[in-house]
């Protein structure tokens, strides 16, 4: 059973405000409860709670012993690790600071955050690791110790600085017998008002700004998301995404200190879709595109399955997309209906979950990116409770949640426990909170730009409050254009809503400070390839195949789709698809046309194809281009097409009626 | 970074012929091994590296020279002698079970090492459990230090031709070897393939002390990794030393290269 915050079984209140307060409560409440699980030589190995609160003391003494102050800053690089999650704890309980780093950030990109954040103490995971750090230590000088987990290939590294955390929790031990009340003093004076975490984020522009967050920010937040869900104790989370990420922090860390839940971490990186099968967590949090790709796996193996086993997916599939949706929503469904989905659960429904390693959820959530709203309704339908949310780091995560019963695919839902939000005259949204973070370390304009002085804090995000009350995302602020007519036009948003359709890879929109809206889209060369074989229609390559009628046919009904949803948006409808064409050539970060994650470059594009820009808001029907390209071994050659444009239909609004 | 250090020689070959019928494959050939080290054959196509390496474990009885093992000077090696002294092998053409789980398969290499019988083992009781969980353990390490954990139960006839490399690997380091024969542990793999598998070759040596006797085509490789090379060159030897020495010998660079005329 969950507490009130401030009080503890059988024990007058003693503030647990920090996390080394609700380690020490932890080990004395629930000791023998597993707080903790590894996978380690093919088998689960635990911990319980005493035993971390025990691991995390030596580790915690031991770094004092090397000299670890008040204070100090302790990086932490690495997959997820128990030991590297002791050691936040460990720093914590000394008053100091962890800094978790992405375990896949080069040596170069470590250098600016150890050097901007004075850090003298990092743990890390293993020889790779090492090797960075040496490596950033030419440049950051100011590392003192290094601390490792997994000595393989460490033997002939003679370096003072470098230290086992075995070792240093050997040290540790003999501190705290010289030492007798050291460490419970040290955990015992944290307070709620401390700083407990940085956490860098990536910064699509310039250097990686530290956000600070306290023991407030983190708890608070952490126990308002446990009551609102209502989580218990017995949670099992698999804590898989990097431990750098906002996210980890709060699902894998700050949850399971103020629940008491158990974490368990993966074999390895390539073993986590084993070890969730194996585990069944009843807690969960992917990306999107993890959700995408688990629904892949599943239907390229339906394909290969029997007849008899396909027909009964696609039939059970088939009546669970209205069913199943509606029962987990709590709505009404016919008994009848009842009666199927119960047999649907007993062939389909249960075993995939089970496959699935979704056999035991009871709270999935999703966010940071739009999910398509077939991926997320094929999972609801199955019966698991997966929700998106909305959140950042300088807000420790939550800012609105979608609450159980009202799961829209297009909204983010209504404001967290204590969350308070606005939107302003722009169209960006604000929100306060007490989550929201403490400043950017030695960054006061980039905090004076993002923070008000009463505490509100821009998202960045331009969204609205559509009628049911829930918030709706439409894009980042400062992409947010309006057309000539003063119409708002939100150029991710109608993206997102044409790629979601399996023939279309990307979609660059176009229409800020133009007369209407068009679009160019790259179709996906597979699944178009393999509809157009299916037909017997031939073609030599992506040029060809983009350029064929029916390919255009198909492309514009999804488009006109698009449009058709966008008609009944309050605000967005008038921005509706006037023209489309498809490109002559596929997309590429090689040609500078989308960055190396996959986002498109906007008006580089739009330079680059100034021609067909020009197409577009004209009505010429068919545009002859030449344009230059890179090929993959660094030649390049001129590609030339004739690229269609298209008209769209599109629909008159539809005015919600009050 | 630091020295390496070897121990005696454990393997020394002497005057090495050996004759299929009229075709003299290897011919007066020299070189040992010392404990702990790196130590790669190298040469061309034909030159005779798999048949020197079938020499030191026994599948093929050289007509002429003397082999120093152990201490003990003998004329040649035999199959189940070398095996049962701690030689295990991985070979050119991947040799495993393709049926089998990749757990399977490294636990055949374990075998010698089995000692209760078949009908304890059959029954899965008392001390064949034990040892078999023993085994297992064992297993699991080697599965751990290649980092295959998450094929360990997937039939190696579905892996890539990279990873089946690696699961051989793993089968001849389950024998616990002194000494470990590989066979071009590296052709036909891409470049970070042959890094990865560079890699486990040196962290093999380095965590276990394991000797290796390498045979490799990749000069890049040969060159970058062992301590001592031997050159053959249709049977007969041209080099042999650390790679700086082979590297500007003479015949070496003519039998690489070409002699110019």
């Amino acid at each position: 059973m969950l507490l009130p915050p401030n009080q503890t079984e059988g024990q007058q209140s003693v503030a647990l405000d920090t996390f080394p307060k609700l380690l020490l409560n932890h080990a004395r409440v629930r000791g023998n409860k597993v707080a903790m699980r590894e996978k380690d030589l093919g088998i689960w190995q635990s911990w319980s709670w005493s035993q971390v609160a025990e691991e995390v003391r030596a580790l915690a003494c031991g770094l004092a012993a090397l000299g670890f102050q008040p204070g100090d800053k302790l990086a932490i690089v690495g997959d997820n690790r128990p030991r590297l999650y002791w050691s936040m704890a460990a720093a914590q309980c000394l008053g100091g600071i962890p800094i978790p780093l992405y375990q896949d950030a080069v040596a170069e990109e470590m250098v600016f955050v150890l050097d901007n954040a004075d850090v003298r103490f990092a743990v890390v995971e293993d020889q790779e690791q090492v090797d960075k750090l040496l490596e950033a230590r030419e440049q950051s000088p100011k590392i003192e110790h290094i601390l490792f987990d997994d000595p393989r290939g460490l033997r002939h590294y003679e370096y003072p600085f470098l230290t086992s955390i075995d070792k240093a929790q050997e040290l540790g031990r003999a501190y705290d017998l010289e030492h007798p009340g050291f460490f419970e003093k040290m955990a015992g004076s944290t307070s709620g008002s401390d700083i407990c975490i940085m956490l860098y984020t990536s910064g699509t522009t310039g250097n990686p700004k530290g956000v600070v967050l306290t023991n407030d920010n983190v708890i608070i937040t952490a126990r308002n998301g446990i009551i609102r869900e209502g989580l218990t104790e017995n949670e099992e989370v698999l804590a898989y995404l990097p431990m750098a990420w906002v996210g980890d922090n709060l699902f894998s860390y700050a949850q399971s200190y103020v629940a008491g839940f158990t974490i368990n971490c993966p074999e390895s990186g390539a073993t986590v879709m084993t070890d969730l099968r194996e585990i069944g967590p009843t807690y969960y949090f992917a990306p999107p595109r993890v959700y995408e790709n688990m629904l892949t796996q599943v239907m390229i193996r339906m394909e290969d399955a029997s007849k008899i086993k396909q027909r009964l997916f696609h039939y059970f599939m088939e009546h669970a997309k209205g069913t199943g949706t509606r029962i987990l929503d709590g709505k009404p469904v016919s008994f009848m209906d009842r009666l199927l989905y119960k047999l649907g659960n007993f062939f389909v429904y249960g075993p995939l979950r089970d496959v699935l390693g979704l056999g035991r959820i009871k709270l999935a959530y999703t966010a940071g990116e739009a999910i398509g709203p077939e991926i997320f309704d094929f999972y609801r339908s199955l019966g698991i409770n997966i929700k998106q949310l909305y959140g950042q780091t300088e807000g420790m995560v939550f800012i609105c949640v979608q609450p159980d019963g009202e799961v829209y695919a297009d909204t983010v839902g209504t404001p967290a426990i204590d969350v308070e939000i606005r939107i302003d005259d722009s169209g960006e949204v604000l929100y306060r909170s007490p989550g929201v973070f403490h400043s950017y370390y030695k960054n006061p304009e980039s905090t004076a730009k993002t923070k008000t002085e009463d505490g509100w804090v821009y998202t960045g995000d331009a969204g609205y409050f559509a009628e049911n009350g829930h918030l709706k995302i439409i894009d980042r602020a400062k992409d947010v254009g309006k057309l000539n007519d003063g119409t708002l036009f939100a150029p991710k948003y109608i993206e997102n809503k044409l790629k979601f359709f399996s023939f279309i890879k990307e979609v660059v929109a176009f229409g800020n400070a133009r007369d209407y809206a068009a679009v160019f889209i790259n179709i996906d060369l597979e699944a178009v390839g393999n509809w157009a074989e299916r037909r017997n229609l031939a073609y030599s390559g992506y040029t060809d195949l983009a350029n064929q009628d029916v390919i255009y046919d198909m492309i514009q009904e999804c488009v006109e789709q698009v449009n058709r949803d966008l008609s009944k948006d309050p605000l967005l409808a008038d921005s509706q698809i006037k023209r489309f064409l498809i490109l002559h050539k596929e997309l590429d970060p090689d040609d500078g046309e989308l960055t190396r994650t996959r986002k498109v470059r906007r008006n580089f594009i739009a330079e680059r194809y100034g021609p067909l820009m020009d197409a577009l808001y004209s009505d010429v029907d068919v545009k002859h281009v030449e344009t230059q390209v890179k090929f993959e071994d660094g030649r390049s050659g001129i590609l030339t097409a004739d690229v269609k444009v298209r008209d769209t239909k599109t629909f008159t609004p539809v005015k919600a009626v009050s | 970074m630091y020295e390496r250090k070897f121990g005696e020689v454990i393997l020394d070959l002497k005057g090495i012929s050996l004759s299929f019928g009229a075709m003299r494959v290897l011919n007066n050939i020299s070189f040992n091994v010392r404990k702990g080290e790196i130590r790669s054959i190298i040469g061309p196509n034909g030159a005779g590296k798999s048949s020197m390496l079938n020499v030191i474990n026994g599948v093929y009885h050289p007509q002429e020279g003397e082999i120093t093992f152990r201490g003990e000077v003998r004329k040649e090696m035999k199959v189940h002698e070398a095996a049962g002294f701690g030689i295990a092998r991985t070979f050119q053409n991947i040799a495993l079970f393709k049926g089998m789980s990749t757990l399977d398969n490294i636990m055949t290499g374990r075998n010698l090492k089995m000692k209760s019988n078949m009908f304890w083992q059959a029954i899965y009781w008392g001390k064949a459990q034990k040892e078999e969980i023993e085994h297992r353990k064992k297993v699991e390490e080697i599965i751990d230090f290649l980092e295959i954990q998450a094929i360990r139960k997937t039939p190696v006839g579905r892996l890539p031709y990279g990873m089946q490399k690696r699961v051989e690997l793993g089968r001849a380091l389950a024998a616990e070897p002194e000494i470990l024969l590989l066979d071009e542990p590296m052709a036909g793999m891409n470049v970070e393939e042959k890094e990865d598998m560079s890699r486990f070759v040196l962290d093999i040596n380095d965590e276990f002390g394991t000797t290796i006797v390498l045979i490799e085509h990749d000069m890049g490789v040969v060159m970058d990794i062992s301590d001592r090379v031997v050159v053959l060159d249709y049977g007969r030897q041209l080099a042999d030393g650390t790679p700086d020495v082979v590297r500007n010998n003479q015949d070496v660079i003519d039998a690489y290269l070409g002699v110019p005329h």
